[in-house]
């Protein structure tokens, strides 16, 4: 076994913390059960790497395996990395082909094989049609780095991948087209949303939240349901703009649904506009250049915090900022007009 | 325009009933909360509200005391509490109402000078009350001393009345009040 592959076998196990290790030993697949048996995972972390690595070398681990390995590490730690999302499309008029997978993953490494003498590519299929593809770039005259590689997370019945943001910026073109070309797609575009969370990611891009069904066995009345009233509530408690909490709590329903929120962090929102005025000699109304602003929202848990507003009481325009974000399902937007927002605090 | 009127309706028998309007929902709500633990004669009820003028309702009972809940942190609560003030008749100031400013412990968090709402008591010839009540402690103490206000307001304790009470509290205030 090279030498580079066991120092980076090594250097995966070691950043595995130790009651994932097993797990990931048995996804990676690579060492047999009896082998796993004989390593004790009660010693100190360098002794058990050390056994690991010795048996890896009597298998002969290849690069490979190695890379598999690290596939199977980002997948449990997917929150570690950045993720950016592409969208593909085909041109106008051509047909919706067949996925092949194998055609898919060979056409994909000839590409970049073609165009970089040296590169390592990887691939792992998952569940719901997912390939996990993982690309250790070197140049001509390079060997490849394995230890800065980018992810990408292809949704094969989907136009949508997703890449783990690398520092290794100037191959994300060549990137781009290796993706359109290996899955039969026109042209690609890099979408305005980034997160570390994937789910959320592919929850808001595959439109799977606010899925509200309208069901007509609901029993429990608006009213308490809505308001989420304790039953023993005290009756001498009385709440006189109930009528109004109540269409509040509608709307809030309506907007974002009854399930929990994808996690955005951050959202931004630009506007460029210019004024227009009838008298004379305003001010605003003579600038040669748009005035623009941004606004960018940010928390822990950004919709889940707009959510809680509107039963907070705390707004009135923003609800209506919200009910035009959250239908259009992005993180941030580019607005060419909009009647800038107010914020009350 | 619908005008919150103190003598318009018969009272009910040993009830009193107090209106809270202010524009944090959870604050009221838990300063209702501890309110009615307390022991009390009367029958309490309490009534929310973000602001004024209340939904017409034939069913609600003569109230008996007012009490505009401000949130130092929050201009928009001073804003809507001003505009509700323009709602209620002028004979309710006579000891009904009361003011109740909350959150003056995180002085980093106020964007209202103290000094602004204890004009605006001084306008309307009411008490101002200071207490935080996110903080369990005073909240509860709070809600005590709102219950004994209540209860001389709706006329249950002999002997007070919520003039007297009025003219009790201001005969405390320094001099300094008059140079704002």
């Amino acid at each position: 076994m090279d030498e580079t592959v066991a120092e980076f076998i090594k250097r995966t196990i070691l950043k595995i913390p130790l009651n994932e290790l097993t797990t990931i030993l048995k996804a990676w697949d690579f060492l047999s059960e009896n082998q796993l048996q004989t390593v004790n995972f009660r010693q100190r972390k360098e002794s058990v790497v050390q056994h690991l690595i010795h048996l890896c070398e009597e298998k002969r681990a290849s690069l490979n395996d190695a890379a598999l390995l690290d596939i199977i590490y980002t997948q449990f730690h997917q929150h570690q990395k950045v993720w950016d999302v592409f969208q593909m499309s085909k041109g106008p008029g051509e047909d919706v082909d067949l996925f092949d997978m194998k055609q898919f993953k060979n056409s994909f490494k000839k590409i970049l094989q073609r165009a970089l003498k040296n590169v390592t590519v990887s691939f792992r299929e998952t569940e719901e049609n997912a390939v996990w593809i993982r690309i250790a770039w070197g140049t001509q005259y390079t060997k490849p780095n394995q230890y800065k590689p980018t992810y990408v997370v292809y949704y094969s019945q989907t136009p949508y991948a997703f890449k783990s943001s690398s520092t290794l910026r100037r191959n994300t073109p060549l990137l781009g087209q290796a993706l359109t070309i290996a899955s039969k797609h026109h042209q690609i575009v890099k979408m305005d949303l980034r997160s570390r969370y994937l789910d959320s990611l592919k929850a808001i891009v595959f439109k799977q939240y606010n899925q509200t069904f309208e069901t007509h066995n609901s029993t429990t009345p608006l009213q308490e349901r809505s308001l989420g009233l304790d039953i023993n509530m005290d009756s001498r408690i009385i709440h006189e703009n109930i009528v109004e909490k109540e269409r509040v709590q509608r709307i809030t329903q309506e907007t974002f649904g009854d399930y929990p929120q994808p996690q955005l962090e951050f959202a931004q929102y630009k506007l460029e506009t210019k004024f227009k005025s009838d008298l004379n000699g305003s001010i605003l109304a003579e600038r040669e250049e748009p005035l623009r602003c941004l606004i960018k929202f940010s928390s822990p848990h950004l919709l889940e915090a707009l959510k809680s507003l509107a039963p907070a009481a705390l707004f009135s325009r923003i609800q209506k900022l919200l009910c035009y974000s959250a239908s259009h399902s992005q993180g941030t937007q580019d607005l060419s007009s909009y009647v800038p927002l107010y914020t009350r605090c | 325009m619908s005008v919150l009127r103190p003598l318009d309706k018969l009272p009910s028998l040993n009830t009193a009933t107090i209106l809270l309007v202010g524009t944090e929902d959870a604050l009221l709500q838990q300063l209702a909360d501890s309110m009615l633990k307390e022991d009390c004669a009367s029958e309490l009820k309490v009534h929310l509200a973000k602001s004024l003028p209340l939904p017409s309702s034939v069913n609600r009972p003569r109230i008996d005391l007012i009490v505009f809940v401000v949130n130092l942190h929050s201009k928009y609560s001073l804003q809507n509490t001003e505009e509700s003030l323009h709602h209620v008749d002028a004979s309710f100031f006579l000891g009904k109402v009361c003011f109740l400013a909350t959150g003056a412990g995180r002085e980093s968090h106020c964007s209202i000078h103290r000094h602004t709402v204890v004009k605006l008591a001084h306008t309307y010839q009411s008490p101002l009350l200071y207490c935080d009540l996110e903080v369990e402690g005073f909240r509860v103490t709070m809600a005590q001393r709102l219950v004994r206000v209540l209860q001389i307001c709706a006329g249950h304790v002999p002997g007070v009345s919520a003039l007297n009470l009025l003219s009790l509290l201001r005969s405390s205030e320094g001099p300094s009040l008059e140079d704002l």
